[in-house]
């Protein structure tokens, strides 16, 4: 049967005639992928940084034209102006995304499994039907599924923004589950059927288990895109009962003279949780998880 | 060898998701469709003070013959590509780079991913800045940070250009996914069981051709979900349009745009066929994806 | 087993967030009638920070005042200039939800309202006010449809202002205190200080640049013939039209080149901080020279658009009676206070703006808002194309999109001319 022990992937050893120039290699390859890593890391934080300087910048300083610079007086104005407005609204959007992400992604997680692993004749096109539900343009359909929502008697605010990020994210999280899936080996799922397991049980014994990195991937997708929905939190929200996306825009946007210092200190505060989210689900990119599984 | 399966278990367990679908996805687009075909352009029709009749395709094919439209096509074929072409090659690098087992991984895979937490709301400002076109003197934004590290070189005119501009919008949506599709490609590296590795190994196979026939194949479902998953934000980047260059510009003119500026006008008709248009573009290039994968999973 | 250890904490944090998300839908659901002892009104804007917000909420305290039993609910939407709100407000009142009242700037903007039956005539709410005598004439002239009035305007701004700094305009050898008799002489201007290697006329993106172009229009053609540009009776296909646009071409030659990338602020900050010597835009910009600790005429300047002396290029917010609102009594005390002249007061003292009534106290106001009072009530009334007076949405919007196509080189003037004769035409 496959193994759940973790196991963290190692390099074999290259063959023997070459070793000193291996390690060599080996060792130069290592200070290469460091020094690529590290040049990305900064291009990358490029746009944070201006985020981050202007949060501390007071509102004459903070000006498209003294981007670069420091602020010539810090202060922390910005993000007590921000955290005030802001944190009702992210307890809220917490509120709301938290039961989202995890629905949609076990409904994802079980539609995929069915498709392509526990499959039946038709199921592509099932998956297909399913698919191309990722692809409906909002905007075009908002009045008709404002009259739906309204018609069909959901309460505004949290609990129709969790109805609307379950059923939008169904269609994304089934794709990438499935496709995880499809490369499980289908020998995996025969010994449990042989052993006379049904489709639930082949499920929970057999495929939740190795299925932590596309749960990490499927979690921090809709986690981050329903705390950053901005469409469906003006529509179905207010700023009264909305999410923080509504609080942030009412901040940054609200008034005819820009001050950009708050909106930059708002749209950091607004994005450390998602990031506290992509760390503590990090730790579950581990690898092995399906080595045994195949025998020789 | 499969064998003989019963329908209804898996069916049963797809039920809820395809009831819920039916209606809000197919039952609405049915709903925007049945708005396109007539001639709905006005606020006054839309809550019938004034009559709609149906027009057929007609606003389909005076949408495709104006130069507006076609150029938002445009814009939206060059944004798609280098969006696509950008993401894949920056995040299948940084999984490649990441997932041989490093010191400090945990730090590397949390900055790359953070850009995807800043939502571009109010984010968006600062792109804004970043890409602003102004060179030389009264260069801001990137074209002055050339200036300062020395590469005077590569300032250029960012999105302020009719025909190529919208490639620079492409920038801050490469930065937003690139660490995602990382995410991706990681799971995938870490889904391939190592008995595979070393069985190549074994065979004396040398990197390359490790990774040719033995890793790429395997990571091949993962990538498509990528490309499916920057193809499907493409058509809807929206957000970012509006945050960095406003409805009205036209070097940045996508048909998500035109779609929102139609309804502001009070034009559901126009605006429902340029949803359309949007997902027959969609279909046409997911079906054979989904034709090629049916065929190449069939004959496994 | 540790998966299902894993598994029963997941399912509990997920059933928790449900129970939470129950709680808090029932009881966090802002706009419902939750009863109490009086009546309330669902206000609808997109002021939700800034002066606009300081506007509303000293609006909100004579709103108390005057009706201590209804309860104000704030509705405001931020974002653009009212582009999100406009879209939900768009849906809700499809969807038959509509707010007690909105905000909508007055005068055509609100023709697709009227059309599709959306919001009631206000106009004996007018006489019960008494507002018909206390509005200008003019301004009323340009409030009513087909003899109705749908909506009650609690400010006043100005769209045809240029504001400059005093010091590029010396270094170019200019006078400050000049004043252009027309677009020509301004252009003169602007190629002086083009010589001193300064942006001459900054401007931002697209509907700061119709702003421009409306301004043009109206120095060119005079009052008359930029109102007959909405009426039907100007050709915008004349020679007269081409010849402002040649203007407006000109004068778009000396702006910044990101323009497109800017948003208004950014543009006033040029001037500002000493980058450019001209900018037209309104009068809210005012608060921008405030905010920096500025003081005319020693540290900034400003004038009606060279050929628009004596014409004020009027806009206003304004407030509606949605049909179907669900607290309609609420809604006319909102409209009461609105109407009123400590409401007007109150509100446009902090929001920078001037009253509509001409019997406000505003004694207080600052030095720039009293040159408005003045000639709002002296010189020649007309509606602004940039911020919904003169045009409805659609319009306008066609008008945008040409005009950046314009102005991002992607069409010739002809074309130019003709697209806006186009939009112009339906």
């Amino acid at each position: 049967m496959s193994t759940t022990a973790l196991v963290t992937t190692s390099r074999p050893a290259p063959p023997s005639g070459t070793v000193g120039s291996a390690v060599a290699s080996r060792a130069t390859w290592r200070t290469i992928r460091y020094v690529i890593a590290i040049f990305f890391v900064i291009i990358v934080l490029i746009p944070v940084y201006v985020l981050l300087v202007t949060s501390f910048k007071a509102p004459g300083d903070a000006a498209p034209t003294r981007a670069w610079a420091l602020p010539q007086e810090w202060t922390l104005d910005n993000w007590k102006a921000a955290w005030t407005t802001l944190w009702p609204a992210i307890l809220r959007s917490f509120q709301m995304v938290i039961p989202a992400a995890i629905v949609s992604s076990v409904l994802g997680s079980l539609n995929g499994f069915v498709l392509s692993r526990w499959s039946f004749r038709g199921a592509n096109i099932v998956f297909a039907g399913i698919l191309f539900g990722m692809f409906i343009p909002y905007q075009a359909v908002m009045i008709p599924l404002t009259q739906l929502m309204t018609g069909a008697g959901v309460p505004s605010g949290v609990p129709s923004l969790i109805l609307l990020h379950v059923v939008y994210g169904i269609p994304i999280t089934t794709l990438i589950f499935r496709n995880y899936y499809a490369s499980v080996p289908h020998e995996l799922v025969e010994a449990a059927r042989v052993d006379g397991a049904g489709m639930l049980r082949t499920y929970w014994s057999v495929i939740l288990p190795i299925s932590i990195p596309s749960f990490v991937v499927v979690l921090i997708w809709q986690f981050t895109n329903a705390w950053n929905d901005f469409l469906f939190a003006v529509f179905f929200a207010s700023s009264q009962n909305g999410p923080v996306t509504l609080a942030l825009n009412n901040l940054a946007n609200g008034a005819m003279l820009q001050n950009y210092g708050v909106s930059m200190a708002g749209a950091l505060l607004a994005s450390l949780p998602p990031l506290i989210v992509y760390i503590l689900l990090g730790k579950y990119f581990v690898g092995g998880l399906m080595s045994g599984s195949v025998k020789g | 060898m499969n064998g003989v399966r019963k329908v209804w278990p898996p069916l049963l367990m797809l039920a809820p998701s395809l009831v819920v679908l039916a209606v809000f996805v197919y039952g609405l687009i049915a709903a925007n469709f049945t708005t396109s075909i007539t001639d709905n352009h006005t606020a006054a029709q839309a809550t019938g003070q004034q009559p709609t009749s149906f027009v057929g395709l007609d606003n389909y094919v005076g949408l495709l013959a104006t130069d507006d439209f076609q150029h938002s096509l445009m814009n939206l074929l060059l944004f798609t590509g280098v969006f696509l072409a950008g993401s894949m090659v920056m995040g299948f690098m940084w999984a490649w780079i990441l997932e041989r087992p490093a010191r400090g991984e945990g730090l590397f895979r949390a900055v790359y991913l953070f850009p995807m937490a800043v939502s571009f709301v109010a984010s968006g400002v600062v792109w804004r800045w970043l890409l602003n076109s102004n060179q030389g003197e009264n260069a801001s934004g990137l074209n002055r940070l050339f200036q300062m590290i020395g590469l005077d070189a590569l300032q250029n005119n960012w999105w302020n250009n009719i025909t190529f501009g919208i490639i620079a919008i492409a920038i801050p949506a490469i930065w937003q996914l690139s660490g995602y599709v990382m995410a991706l490609f990681l799971a995938g590296f870490r889904g391939i069981p190592d008995e595979l590795r070393e069985a190549a190994r074994m065979d004396g196979a040398s990197e390359w051709q490790l990774y040719r026939y033995v890793l790429f194949p395997q990571l091949a479902p993962v990538a498509l979900s990528a490309l499916v998953i920057i193809g499907h934000m493409s058509l809807k980047s929206f957000d970012l349009i509006m945050s960095i260059s406003k409805a009205a510009n036209y070097q940045t003119k996508v048909p998500a745009v035109d779609m929102f500026v139609f309804k502001s006008s009070f034009d559901y008709a126009n605006s429902a066929a340029v949803g359309t248009v949007l997902l027959v573009i969609v279909a046409v290039v997911i079906i054979p994806y989904l034709w090629w994968t049916n065929r190449k999973e069939n004959t496994r | 087993m540790k998966r299902t250890r894993v598994l029963t904490t997941v399912a509990g944090v997920a059933a928790a967030g449900l129970a939470l998300a129950g709680c808090s839908g029932g009881g966090g659901d802002g706009g419902g009638s939750e009863g109490g002892s009086g009546d309330e009104v669902e206000v609808f804007t997109w002021w939700a920070a800034g002066t606009e917000k300081a506007g509303l909420d000293a609006l909100v305290e004579v709103f108390d005042e005057q009706h201590p039993d209804v309860e104000f609910v704030n509705g405001a939407v931020a974002g653009g200039a009212g582009s999100a709100a406009k879209d939900l407000l768009q849906s809700r009142l499809q969807a038959g939800d509509p707010p007690d009242t909105f905000q909508a700037h007055a005068g055509a903007e609100l023709q697709d309202y009227i059309d599709a039956a959306q919001v009631e005539d206000v106009s004996d709410l007018y006489d019960e006010f008494g507002l018909t005598e206390a509005f200008p004439e003019d301004l009323l002239d340009r409030l009513t449809v087909d003899g109705a009035i749908y909506s009650v305007p609690a400010n006043i701004h100005r769209a045809n202002v240029v504001w400059a700094n005093p010091g590029v305009l010396e270094e170019s050898g200019l006078d400050p205190a000049a004043e252009y008799a027309s677009i020509d002489e301004w252009i003169e201007a602007m190629e002086a200080v083009e010589a001193t290697g300064k942006t001459p006329l900054s401007v931002a993106t697209t509907w700061t640049q119709v702003n421009l172009l409306e301004t043009v229009l109206l120095a060119d053609l005079g009052a008359e013939g930029y109102e007959g540009l909405w009426s039907g009776e100007t050709d915008w296909t004349g020679s007269d039209v081409t010849a402002s646009l040649e203007h407006f071409e000109t004068l778009m030659g000396f702006t910044n080149t990101d323009r497109d990338g800017l948003d208004w602020p950014d543009a006033t900050q040029q001037i500002i901080d000493g980058q450019a010597a001209f900018n037209v835009m309104g009068d809210w910009a005012e608060a921008s020279f405030a905010e920096a600790g500025f003081e005319a005429p020693a540290d900034y300047v400003y004038f009606p658009v060279p050929g628009t002396e004596g014409v004020f290029d009027f806009l206003a917010d304004s407030f509606t009676l949605p049909v179907g609102a669900p607290h309609p009594d609420g809604a006319k005390a909102w409209l009461e206070t609105v109407g009123s002249a400590d409401g007007q007061t109150a509100f446009n003292q902090a929001k920078g703006s001037i009253p509509a009534r001409t019997d406000a106290d505003t004694s207080e106001f600052g030095a720039y808002q009293q040159t408005a009072i003045t000639s709002f009530a002296e010189d020649t009334i007309v509606s602004s194309l940039a911020h919904g007076a003169a045009t409805p949405v659609a319009m306008l919007n066609q008008i945008t999109d040409a005009t950046s196509k314009f102005t991002t080189g992607a069409s010739d003037l002809a074309t130019y001319q003709e697209e806006l004769a186009a939009a112009a035409g339906e």
